[in-house]
């Protein structure tokens, strides 16, 4: 049998917050050279077993074995020591200093403590060359994009001698380019003999890159097994623990009456331009209407004027028959809007306070919560209690913090919430984004019961299957403007990437038409399973495509 | 997670410790500078408590500690931090003796009723224009009360010298604007403690009230923690921070009527802002921003205000040492960030050998 080298063995790991097990016995072991891969629902145990293994907190029983020796790891100091890295999901990263400053932070190079820059740039730049991870020292972080800044993360950890690098869901800010990119970084630094542990819950990232996944389910370690051998549906039922389904179930649509009409309507965003230009939109009872569009297109600010949380330069928002342009948020909400917002923890929830009082964040001063502007604590705790239970949101009780629940009871919080209130519209802002695949399935199936209750439900979304698979309708959204309106069934997703970019409909069906063979080439070579070819092979479609 | 019977038993374990580090920290100063720190502590303990009329006026002291510490303590909860309670206490303490020396001879109920309106009023309207400024302009309300208490008090010194008299000290307000109680007064052989004590209880109880079981003090609240989420539920920010900036200055200006016609009796120019103002701040963060916590944390203020006088005296403490000590302790008080830290890492280490063995 062929020895490998384990770096990292984590064996029967258990961490107790009080009475509830974060982790549970979990085991893993991670060899030289591999990608590994953790999976994991929201609040299954993955950040706090790397957290562990990072320093940042200590196993309440449990032994680690780092390069076959067993090692105590009771601050990020020492997991540094160890030759372990992280690389955070939220970057760690002064904005107002240099690439080269931010990777030295903490280990500058300085002659008589003066600053070297120049020295510190060569070194970066050297450490970059070696592992293709292009950056330029001397650009400030807030001045390059989401991509460069994580490569200057990783570039961070290197320059730091981790040789085992833990990646913290590192796709969630990136775009589908960038994406591509730091999957090749990922090889290339397993090429080099580091070893990389990938934290995710996305299951195609897992099966372009990992070798080994380690599935873990409520705290426990379910499984280790070979991504090759596994496909993704094998790996979605072991993260959830029972079959799941990616297809979103539903019947045709029976569109009534206008819901919301939206005419000549003109936002301007924050720094004055016009954000939305003009736009014309109808959503009907009885239908979910999907917003596409690459973030920045004017869908926020779209939805913040319709919410009322920004004032509308010009044109008509009717919702329900009613006027409401230029109303306050409570009046927009009184007449029938329910809005699961983009940003779950900015807008969606007051984190420090209780469920109960989130759950009742827009109803506290109405009867039976309140009267004469005395709160009903019991009726509100009822109510609450209630929509727990009828959404199945897990938390230890009504009484915890916002805060204390996992990011996709968080969010089923809110749509409890939002649909309790049983609104003629609801708007739904990247519903499901960071959320695990059993929670996408169970939000898509919310929106779905509300269209087919009768209500209208207006998708905002950034994922073009989320988009494709909950709507009846598209409308896509470029530059401010809605360039096309297509039905979910008889569109694709190549046609609403060309509409994204800003193509006309009637150009992009043309072009599409005589790209047909071309695609078929570039979907062989992916399954040929040759990463790099199969990238450039997609980067020069793409190309293609927009010009 | 903690269970709430433990997380509330930890919470109070951390402003004792601050207390009592504070207190340790002061002893060691002492010492450096060769005071006997056991003869202080007990010169401060005794002194107040094997006195009446020193426990009144603690008690007196603590009083008006607790309207600054509730002043503070809103505006707090609401996401501002309202340096501003020394001016706003200082214009309530005007405005109530102002009232009280134009219309000396109204029936001492209506008499105390306009005079301590007009201060809650005073001080409202003084917190108000630092809350209108950040509402409806964005700015900072630490700037601006912080030039706010420079205008109190060199307003306050014009309108004694210039509108009320012609002197530094005003007459004494007539019988019927005094808050003393005779049996309290008897009680504490002739201490000025006065019905400020039971405007404070009802006032705590009020807070409490308020802060818990109102859809505004619901709002106050909400805002407070997450203005985002507030004003996108349909609450009006501006509105709330308003609100809050209000009651907070007329909890103040409050403090300054009870300080005002209990304490003194007039008004006199001052040469710099009252400490109970800024000790207010002091005073609502060991109290954790819970009402009750404020007034027994106003209690331990007062005892060691009054107290450090007797350290020079029986101790051989000189007046500046005792006031550094008490420095010391407020200053724990304030780091109790710190002691929640180091609490935190012996409990996580502690778990962690359990689990070892």
């Amino acid at each position: 049998m062929a020895q490998t080298e384990r770096v990292i063995e984590m064996k029967g790991i258990t961490k107790r917050f009080g009475e509830f097990k974060a982790n549970d016995n979990i085991n893993l072991n991670v060899e030289k050279g591999e990608i590994h891969a953790l999976l994991g629902e929201n609040g299954a145990g993955k950040s706090t077993l790397m957290n562990i293994l990072s320093g940042l907190l200590e196993p309440t029983s449990g032994e680690i074995y780092v390069n076959g020796k067993k090692a105590k790891i009771d601050s990020p100091e020492k997991a540094n020591q160890l030759g372990i890295g992280m690389v955070h999901q939220h970057f760690m990263l002064v904005d107002k200093f240099t690439v080269a400053e931010n990777i030295m932070l903490g280990k500058e190079k300085h002659n008589y403590g003066f600053m070297d820059d120049e020295g510190a740039e060569k070194d970066v730049k050297d450490l970059s060359d070696r592992y293709g991870l292009t950056v330029d020292p001397s650009a400030r972080i807030e001045d390059i994009s989401v991509g460069m800044q994580q490569r200057a993360e990783i570039l961070k950890t290197l320059f730091r001698g981790a040789d085992i690098l833990i990646f913290d869901e590192p796709t969630g800010v990136l775009t589908p380019q960038e994406i591509d990119e730091l999957m090749d970084i990922m090889k290339k630094l397993t090429d080099e003999g580091k070893s990389i542990i990938l934290i995710t819950h996305k299951l195609d990232e897992i099966k372009k890159v990992a070798d080994r996944c380690t599935v873990i389910r409520r705290g426990q370690s379910i499984d280790t097994v070979n991504v090759k051998n596994t496909s993704q549906q094998e790996l979605a039922d072991m993260m959830v623990g029972r079959s799941v389904s990616f297809k979103v179930d539903k019947i045709a649509s029976v569109p009534q009456g206008p819901v919301l009409e939206i005419k000549n309507l003109t936002v301007k965003e924050s720094r004055g331009l016009e954000a939305v230009k003009n736009i014309d939109l109808e959503v009907k009872a009885g239908e979910v209407l999907g917003i596409a569009g690459i973030d920045g297109n004017g869908q926020s600010e779209l939805i913040q004027a319709i919410t009322g949380l920004t004032k509308a330069e010009s044109g008509t928002i009717k919702l329900d028959g009613k006027d409401i342009t230029g109303e306050k948020p409570r009046e927009v909400t009184e007449t029938g809007l329910g809005h699961i917002p983009e940003d779950r923890h900015r807008h969606g929830l007051v984190l420090p306070m209780k469920l109960e009082e989130n759950m009742t964040l827009q109803q506290y001063y109405q009867k039976p919560f309140s009267k004469n502007g005395l709160l009903n604590h019991g009726k509100i705790k009822e109510f609450a209690k209630k929509l727990i239970e009828e959404f199945d949101v897990r938390t230890q009780s009504e009484e915890s913090t916002a805060a204390s629940l996992s990011g996709g009871n968080q969010q089923k919080a809110i749509i409890a919430r939002e649909i309790s209130r049983n609104p003629a519209l609801l708007i739904a802002a990247q519903p499901t984004r960071g959320l695990d695949v059993g929670a996408i399935e169970y939000i898509h199936k919310r929106l779905i019961e509300q269209r087919d209750n009768g209500k209208a439900v207006l998708l905002m979304s950034y994922e073009l299957d989320e988009v494709m698979n909950v709507s009846d309708r598209i409308a896509v959204m470029y530059d401010g403007k809605i360039v096309a309106i297509v039905r979910a069934d008889e569109t694709s997703e190549n046609e609403l990437g060309l509409l994204m970019a800003g193509v006309s409909l009637e150009k992009a069906k043309k072009e599409l038409a005589g790209k047909d063979i071309k695609a078929g080439t570039a979907g062989a070579a992916g399954a040929a399973g040759n990463a790099e070819n199969d990238g450039k092979e997609r980067a020069t479609v793409a190309n293609d495509e927009t010009e | 997670m903690l269970t709430t019977k433990q997380s509330r038993l930890s919470a109070l374990l951390i402003p004792i410790l601050s207390v009592l580090l504070g207190f340790i920290f002061g002893a060691l100063l002492m010492l450096l500078f060769g005071y006997n720190p056991i003869d202080a502590y007990q010169a401060m303990l005794m002194g107040v408590f094997n006195s009446p009329y020193f426990i009144g006026e603690a008690i007196r002291q603590a009083t008006v500690l607790t309207f600054t510490g509730l002043g503070f303590a809103i505006a707090f909860k609401a996401g501002f931090f309202n340096i501003g309670i020394a001016g706003q206490l200082l214009v309530g303490w005007v405005a109530a003796i102002w009232v009280a020396l134009s219309f000396p001879d109204l029936p001492r109920i209506i008499l105390l009723t306009i005079s301590i309106g007009a201060a809650i009023v005073a001080g409202a309207v003084w917190a108000g224009i630092a809350g209108t400024l950040r509402a409806y302009f964005g700015t900072s309300e630490v700037i601006v009360t912080i030039m706010l208490n420079y205008t109190a008090l060199h307003l306050t010194n014009y309108i004694i010298r210039s509108v009320l008299t012609t002197g530094n000290t005003t007459d004494m307000v007539s019988e019927n604007a005094s808050l003393s109680v005779g049996w309290l007064t008897t009680l504490t052989q002739g201490s000025r403690i006065n019905m400020g004590l039971f405007i404070a209880i009802i006032v705590v109880f009020l807070y409490w009230l308020f802060m818990t079981q109102t859809t505004a003090g619901f709002e106050v609240r909400a805002v407070g923690l997450n203005p985002d989420a507030s004003t996108y539920a349909g609450m009006s920010a501006k509105r709330n921070i308003i609100l809050s900036m209000l009651i907070s200055g007329g909890l103040a200006g409050l403090g300054g009527a009870i300080h005002g016609l209990g304490t003194f009796g007039n008004l006199f120019t001052q040469s710099g802002l009252p400490s109970l103002g800024f000790n207010g701040i002091a005073v609502a963060l060991l109290g954790l921003g819970n009402p009750v916590g404020i007034f027994f944390s106003s209690i331990l203020f007062g005892v060691l205000d009054v107290g450090a006088g007797f350290m020079p005296n029986r101790a051989g403490v000189p007046d500046e040492m005792a006031d550094i000590v008490i420095a010391a302790i407020i200053f724990f008080v304030g780091a109790n960030y710190v002691i929640r830290l180091v609490l935190d890492k012996m409990k996580s280490n502690k778990t962690a050998e359990k689990g070892g063995e």
